[in-house]
């Protein structure tokens, strides 16, 4: 029997097949946040049941606290400071791991766990938190559940999932220099929509996925949910090994041959059975930016805003609402269009590596007077880390406001976000309406455009601007 | 868990696609880590005119801010329905709200699971019977209620006609004897420690201590 890599990992979590085809999984880690995370922790605690193993258990403050410098318990978001509060007595109370305000090891529970070694290659993990299938990208079965899924969760350590189908999406081709995992992800996402991986689990796989770092592999699997896929899973190979070895949580001695040896068999066998197949040429991908209110509205940064489709009524609507809404025209050029925000920062695009991309291009420039640019590193480590290499003098000296971290601006809550009609550039995952702020309009892209973008004022093509210097 | 058996009601046609949870339940609206009361929050940013300003009112041009949809207990929709944001907000404002079914061509996963966990029924039709529904609902909105039933696994359309849908069994079980996931994988705990004590021999790097 030829297996896929999803289907080894699936396998092995197995506790009892349903008759109704659905298959009840041991759940190897759990990972809570102060927004949603603290409603299953309440209602747990309302209906008087136990956590199982509360070792396996963590929790972070990433959604509702501030990023200001010296930030407390109090948050511009309304009622926020409740959420903090009960998830931390909650979490005291159930003796599980917190990574509280203050804790060097805070920050956006899907950059912490892989950060700190939680997520592990061939490890089950879900988190009530959409995103959690950024953890694909070291080979962990990972996705995001409901708050009453996680409290299964919690009490049972299993939760039942009907086994989805399986894509492999096949990165070939030379890719450009400029272009980044996000620019990946968001050419998939434009070829075979935002519903496209509905119903699938998929597999990045080919020389280009092979050939990105940890840290890309994590921004290209963090959206697999805005392909509507199950989740997102790349084969773990010498470089997330690498990147594992001596975290805090990831095994030791012993223990660590055992998972090396057990990751090594964690590759999809030659002649597996893929439900689908998509096969991408790098090629042709150039760094890629939205236009509109969905993922799927990406085009190539020299591209138009694409003519209304004719023919599905239902596409046409949203395609019109979306232009209506950001403010745009069919036929018209995206890049040149005036900005006056840049964001870098989220889950998808804050790790270490996306801010030496963005520091790249700022170094010894300024960001236009018109543009409000702020950087939040995803987690406390990234930015000590960033801070001991100078990137913050960088980011500063450009101009750019430089956080503490947590999910900011990547979201609004009724805090803080960008403005009624404010054009943002931002490196985040999703450019819903409001998404940042009521009637903001977000335009998605990788970290070097937002900094390119930043620069110039207007959205740039950071081809271009390597170019000019 | 409120059961769901039958169901006779006003149903309203809200035929976008990619409807997401930040539409369903805005983040600003997420005030309390309670499950309660949300329903006046559901679809805020679309229901409500400048909504958290004092010139706050209901958007007449939202449909269920209109007369004959008032009463609505069923929505109709557009494909990858609550698609976005895990958040579980979305399902409990809706059912706060009094929706009791949700008939779609497809829906976001998370949000999927996150409806059977809370007695709300969704429907999967394809996009030409949700238009034909839709159509007829529209002529007469308050005269044509869906009735639908999940023994059966149909929904019978104001002219008679009859539309079955699937829902994996687990999940029709688990809505029609409103039972709670919780005791009911409780009731295997041994068979899970018995898979624990084999797989820690298998996998002993993925148990902390
Ligand atoms: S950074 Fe944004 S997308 Fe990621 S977990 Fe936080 S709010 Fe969600």
């Amino acid at each position: 029997m030829k297996y896929t890599l999803f289907d080894k990992v699936w396998n092995d979590h197995v506790v009892t097949q349903q008759n109704d085809g659905s298959s009840l999984l041991h759940i190897d880690r759990i990972f809570l946040h102060e927004r949603t995370g603290s409603a299953a922790l309440a209602s747990l605690e309302a209906s008087g049941r136990k956590i199982k193993n509360p070792l396996h258990v963590f929790c972070t403050m990433d959604h509702i606290v501030d990023t200001f410098p010296g930030r407390t318990d109090q948050t511009t978001m309304p009622g926020g400071t409740e959420f903090i509060k009960v998830t931390r007595d909650l979490s005291l109370k159930e003796n599980i791991t917190l990574f509280d305000l203050g804790d060097v090891r805070q920050g956006i529970s899907h950059v912490v766990s892989t950060e700190q070694g939680i997520a592990l290659p061939g490890c089950t993990m879900i988190c009530p938190d959409s995103h959690t299938c950024t953890l694909g990208g070291i080979g962990a079965l990972a996705t995001g559940v409901g708050s009453s899924e996680c409290e299964h969760a919690l009490v049972t350590e299993t939760l039942k999932f009907t086994k989805p189908k399986q894509m492999r999406v096949i990165f070939t081709g030379e890719k450009q220099s400029s272009v980044t995992a996000k620019d990946m992800i968001l050419h998939l996402i434009a070829l075979h929509s935002a519903a496209g991986g509905s119903g699938y689990a998929v597999e990045f796989a080919g020389p280009m996925v092979e050939s990105l770092d940890v840290e890309a592999r994590l921004t290209l699997c963090n959206m697999a949910v805005e392909f509507s896929a199950f989740t997102g899973i790349i084969a773990p190979d010498t470089k997330v090994f690498e990147y594992l070895k001596g975290r805090p949580y990831a095994p030791v001695d012993e223990l660590w041959e055992q998972a090396m040896e057990y990751w090594s068999t964690l590759a999809t066998d030659q002649g597996a059975h893929f439900d689908r197949e998509i096969i991408i040429d790098c090629a042709d991908i150039a760094p890629t930016v939205t236009w509109g209110t969905s993922p799927q509205h990406a085009i190539s940064i020299d591209g138009q805003v694409p003519a209304l489709i004719s023919g599905d009524s239902d596409s046409r609507r949203s395609m019109e609402q979306a232009l209506n809404y950001m403010g745009l025209e069919s036929g018209q050029s995206i890049e040149g269009l005036p900005i006056q925000a840049a964001f870098i920062g989220s889950c998808t695009n804050s790790r270490l590596s996306d801010l030496r991309i963005a520091a790249d291009i700022l170094k010894g420039r300024k960001v236009s007077a018109n543009v409000r640019a702020i950087c939040v590193p995803g987690s406390t480590q990234v930015k000590l880390a960033a801070e001991k290499e100078g990137l913050d003098r960088i980011f500063l000296d450009a101009g750019f406001e430089w956080r503490e971290s947590g999910c900011s601006m990547c979201f609004y809550a009724g805090g803080e976000g960008f403005l009624s009609g404010e054009r943002v550039i931002t490196s985040t995952n999703r450019n819903f309406e409001g998404r940042q702020g009521p009637k903001c309009r977000s335009h998605l892209a990788s970290p070097a455009t937002v900094a390119a973008s930043a620069l110039n004022g207007t959205i740039t093509d950071v081809r271009k601007l390597e170019h000019s210097t | 868990m409120k059961k769901f058996n039958t169901h006779l009601g006003i149903a309203a046609p809200l035929l976008k696609i990619n409807i997401d949870t930040d539409a369903i339940m805005p983040s600003r609206e997420m005030k309390t880590v309670s499950k309660m009361g949300l329903g006046k929050s559901l679809f805020a940013n679309w229901r409500f005119l400048d909504r958290g300003t004092d010139k706050e009112k209901l958007n007449p041009e939202f449909i269920l801010n209109q007369e004959e949809y008032l009463s609505a207990t069923v929505l109709l929709a557009g494909r990858n329905m609550g698609c976005g944001s895990s958040r579980e907000f979305a399902v409990w404002a809706l059912v706060d709200y009094g929706i009791r079914a949700i008939i779609a061509p497809s829906f976001g996963a998370i949000f999927f699971t996150n409806c059977i966990r809370n007695g709300l029924l969704p429907i999967v039709l394809d996009e030409k019977t949700i238009t034909v529904l839709a159509d007829q609902v529209a002529s007469n909105p308050q005269g044509s209620p869906l009735n639908i039933d999940l023994e059966g696994c149909h929904v019978t359309g104001p002219d008679g006609g009859i539309y079955p849908f699937e829902l994996p069994a687990g999940d029709r079980v688990m809505l029609l004897e409103g039972l709670d996931a919780i005791d009911v994988t409780m009731k295997l705990n041994d068979a899970i420690n018995a898979f624990k004590t084999t797989d820690h021999s298998k996998r002993p790097w993925a148990y902390l201590r």
